[in-house]
C-alpha cells in the first residue's frame, strides 16, 4: 500500500517534471519570424528581425551546463574559475563553522534561560529585538570590526542560527515535565547528572527543531552573504555567473542550491528522529 | 518529642493568592503519625490537598505552616529516604525499563558496578513480574505495566518509606487488582512504611492498617482516624467474606457521602480535636450499631 503509494507519487511528480520542462522548452525555443522579401538578411538582423532568440537559456543549454560542471566538480583554474564541488565545499565550511559557532553559545545560554524563569524574562526583551533583524544587517558592522570577508560571513551565519536555537533550547528546557524533574529531585540527582540524563534528552526534540530551523536559514543566508563578500562559494559562484551573463550556469547554481538545502535538512530531519521519544 | 516513625504537626498549606484575593487555606491544622512498617491510606475528595500532604512529605512542594518529622529529623527537600510513585509513573520514555530504574540505583548508589545495578534492578522488576521485559521502552507497555515499573522504581532505591500518589487511578479495574496484589505481597514481605493516596475504598481496606479521612476543603482536616481491624494476612479474594469488611467500608463510604461536606462546620468543630483526631474502628462495632454519630464516635 506505502510503496503503491509512493510510485504513483513518483509517477505523477515525473509527470509535473516533464510538463514543467516542456513548457520551459516552448517558451524559450527560438522563433522564425517572417522576412520580407528582398530585403537584406544583415539588415534584418541588425533590427533585432531574422531568427530570434529570447535570451533567457533553453533546457538544452541549462542541461548543458549540469553535464560540464557535474562532470568535472573539483577542478581548481585559479580564484574565478572553481568547479562546482569546490565552491559547495567553500559555502559549507563557512555555514559549518558559523552554525556550531552559534550551538555552542546558543545551548548553554538557552539552557540557562530555560531553567531560571528569571533570567528567560531578563534576556527576553534582547532576543526579541535582535532577533528579526535581518543577518545581512550585521554585515557592515561585521566587516568594519572584523576588517576580513571571510570571517564577516561565518559571522553572519553565526548571528542567524542562534535565534532559532537559542529560543528553542529555552523554551525546550523550561518545559519538560514537571513529573521527570520531581523524580530527579526525589532521587536526590546532582544538577549535571540531572541537566545531561533528564532534561538534555526531554528537550532534545525541540532543541533539535530549532537546529534544523537555524541550518534552513543558514543556507538561504551564506548565499546571501557571499555575494556581498564575493571570493568563494555558491552564492560568489552565481553572482560571478550573472556577471558573466551565463545564465545556464547560474540556473543550474540555483538547482544546487536547492539540492544541497534539501539534504542538509534531511540530515536534521534524521537527527530529530534519532532523539524523538514516544511517550 | 513522639517516638513515631513519622509526624506530621499543625500542617498548613495557602496557595499564593491569584488576582489580589487572598486564598483559604486548603487544609490547616493537619496532624497525623505513622509507625514503621505501617501502611497508611489518605480517602478524601478531591481538592482537599492530599496530593499537597504528600508533596510536602516528599520534599517537592513546601507548607506554609507546620512541619514533619521523619525518623526524627526534620522533613526539608526530597530525599532518596523517601521513594515516590507518580500518579503519571513519570517514567523516562527515552530510557528502557531497565535503565528507568537503574537511573534510580544508580542515584542512591553512586559506586556500584554496572552489573551490580543491572542485577539489583533486575531483581526488582522480576518483583513486579517485569522480568520479561526489561528491555523495552515504555511506550511499549501498557499502563498497568508501566506503573510496576513505577513501584519497582520507587522500591529498589530500599527508601525509609515509600510514597503512593493515586497510584492505580488510571488503571482499569483488573489490572488494578492484580497490581494491588502484587503490592500487598511486596509490602507484607518487606514491612515497608507506606503513605498512599486513593480514591478507592476498597483498595484502601484490602491494603491500609489505618485510613485517615479528610473533610473537603478549604480548611480540610483530618476528621478521622479508621483502624483496619481486619488481620494483616488479607486478600482480594477473601477479603468480602468478612463480616468487618462492610462495616468499615460502610463507614467510609457514608464519610465521603454524607459527613465529609458538614465537617469543616461549626458543628463539627466544637467536639473536634485537630491535634488529636478521632481514631475509630468501625470494623469490630456491633452488626446493629448505626454509624455513631460524632461525639461519641471520638474513641479514647
Amino acid at each position: 500500500m506505502g510503496s503503491k503509494l509512493t510510485l504513483k507519487a513518483a509517477f505523477i511528480s515525473l509527470m509535473m517534471l516533464a510538463i514543467f520542462l516542456g513548457a520551459w522548452q516552448l517558451a524559450t525555443q527560438p522563433k522564425e519570424s517572417v522576412v520580407q522579401a528582398g530585403a537584406d538578411s544583415e539588415y534584418a538582423a541588425m533590427m533585432g528581425k531574422g531568427k530570434e532568440q529570447s535570451g533567457f537559456p533553453t533546457p538544452g543549454m541549462v542541461g548543458k551546463s549540469f553535464v560540464t560542471y557535474l562532470s568535472d566538480p573539483f577542478y581548481d583554474k585559479g580564484p574565478n574559475d572553481k568547479g562546482i564541488g569546490i565552491q559547495i565545499a567553500y559555502s559549507l565550511g563557512r555555514v559549518a563553522i558559523g552554525f556550531l559557532l552559534a550551538v555552542a553559545i546558543a545551548l548553554p545560554i538557552g539552557f540557562m534561560i530555560g531553567m531560571s524563569p528569571l533570567l528567560y524574562k531578563a534576556f527576553d526583551p534582547f532576543i526579541q529585538v535582535l532577533k528579526p533583524i535581518s543577518p545581512l544587517a550585521w554585515m557592515p558592522l561585521a566587516l568594519y570590526s572584523l576588517k576580513d570577508s571571510d570571517i564577516s560571513g561565518i559571522f553572519v551565519i553565526f548571528i542567524c542560527s542562534i535565534w532559532p536555537m537559542l529560543i528553542n533550547t529555552a523554551f525546550g528546557v523550561s518545559s519538560v515535565r514537571r513529573d521527570w524533574i520531581n523524580v530527579a529531585r526525589t532521587l536526590e540527582v546532582n544538577p549535571l547528572r540531572k541537566a545531561f540524563l533528564v532534561i538534555l534528552p526531554a528537550a532534545a526534540p525541540t532543541i533539535l527543531t530549532g537546529m534544523r530551523i537555524s541550518m534552513g536559514i543558514a543556507w538561504l543566508v551564506i548565499v546571501a552573504a557571499e555575494m556581498l563578500v564575493g571570493g568563494t562559494g555558491i552564492g560568489y559562484f552565481v553572482w560571478n555567473e550573472w556577471n558573466n551573463l551565463a545564465l545556464p550556469n547560474v540556473i543550474f547554481a540555483v538547482a544546487m542550491i536547492g539540492v544541497v538545502g534539501m539534504f542538509l535538512d534531511l540530515f536534521f530531519g534524521w537527527l530529530q528522529k534519532l532523539v524523538t521519544y514516544r511517550e | 518529642m513522639s517516638t513515631h516513625f513519622l509526624t506530621v504537626e499543625r500542617l498548613k498549606k495557602v496557595f499564593p493568592a491569584t488576582s489580589g484575593v487572598a486564598n483559604l487555606p486548603v487544609f490547616d491544622d493537619i496532624n497525623f503519625h505513622i509507625d514503621k512498617g505501617e501502611f497508611v491510606c489518605i480517602i478524601g475528595h478531591s481538592g482537599c490537598g492530599k496530593t499537597t500532604i504528600l508533596n510536602v512529605l516528599a520534599g517537592l512542594d513546601e507548607a506554609s505552616a507546620g512541619e514533619a518529622f521523619m525518623d526524627g529529623r526534620e522533613v526539608r527537600g526530597p530525599s532518596l529516604d523517601r521513594g515516590v510513585v507518580f500518579q503519571s509513573h513519570a517514567l523516562m520514555p527515552w530510557m528502557s525499563v531497565l535503565g528507568n530504574v537503574a537511573f534510580a540505583v544508580k542515584s542512591r548508589w553512586p559506586d556500584w558496578s554496572k552489573d551490580k545495578i543491572a542485577e539489583h534492578c533486575t531483581t526488582y522488576l522480576e518483583m513486579v513480574g517485569l522480568g520479561h521485559a526489561i528491555h523495552k521502552k515504555p511506550a511499549e507497555l501498557s499502563g498497568g505495566m508501566k506503573q510496576r515499573v513505577g513501584i519497582a522504581r520507587a522500591f529498589a532505591i530500599q527508601p525509609k518509606m515509600l510514597l503512593l500518589d493515586e497510584p492505580f487511578g488510571a488503571l482499569d479495574a483488573l489490572t488494578r487488582g492484580t497490581i494491588q496484589d502484587e503490592l500487598l505481597k511486596i509490602v507484607q514481605a518487606t514491612h515497608q512504611t507506606v503513605f498512599m493516596i486513593t480514591h478507592d475504598v476498597d483498595e484502601a481496606i484490602l491494603l491500609a492498617d489505618k485510613i485517615l479521612l479528610m473533610s473537603n476543603g478549604p480548611h480540610a482536616k483530618i476528621a478521622e482516624i479508621v483502624e483496619i481491624t481486619m488481620p494483616r494476612s488479607r486478600t482480594r479474594a477473601e477479603i468480602h467474606h468478612d463480616p468487618q469488611y462492610y462495616r468499615i467500608r460502610n463507614h467510609l463510604v457514608d464519610f465521603l457521602v454524607n459527613r465529609s461536606k458538614t465537617y469543616a462546620g461549626a458543628d463539627a468543630e466544637m467536639f473536634h480535636d485537630a491535634k488529636n483526631p478521632p481514631v475509630v474502628r468501625p470494623g469490630l462495632e456491633g452488626e446493629l450499631a448505626p454509624v455513631l454519630p460524632l461525639k461519641q464516635a471520638v474513641n479514647h
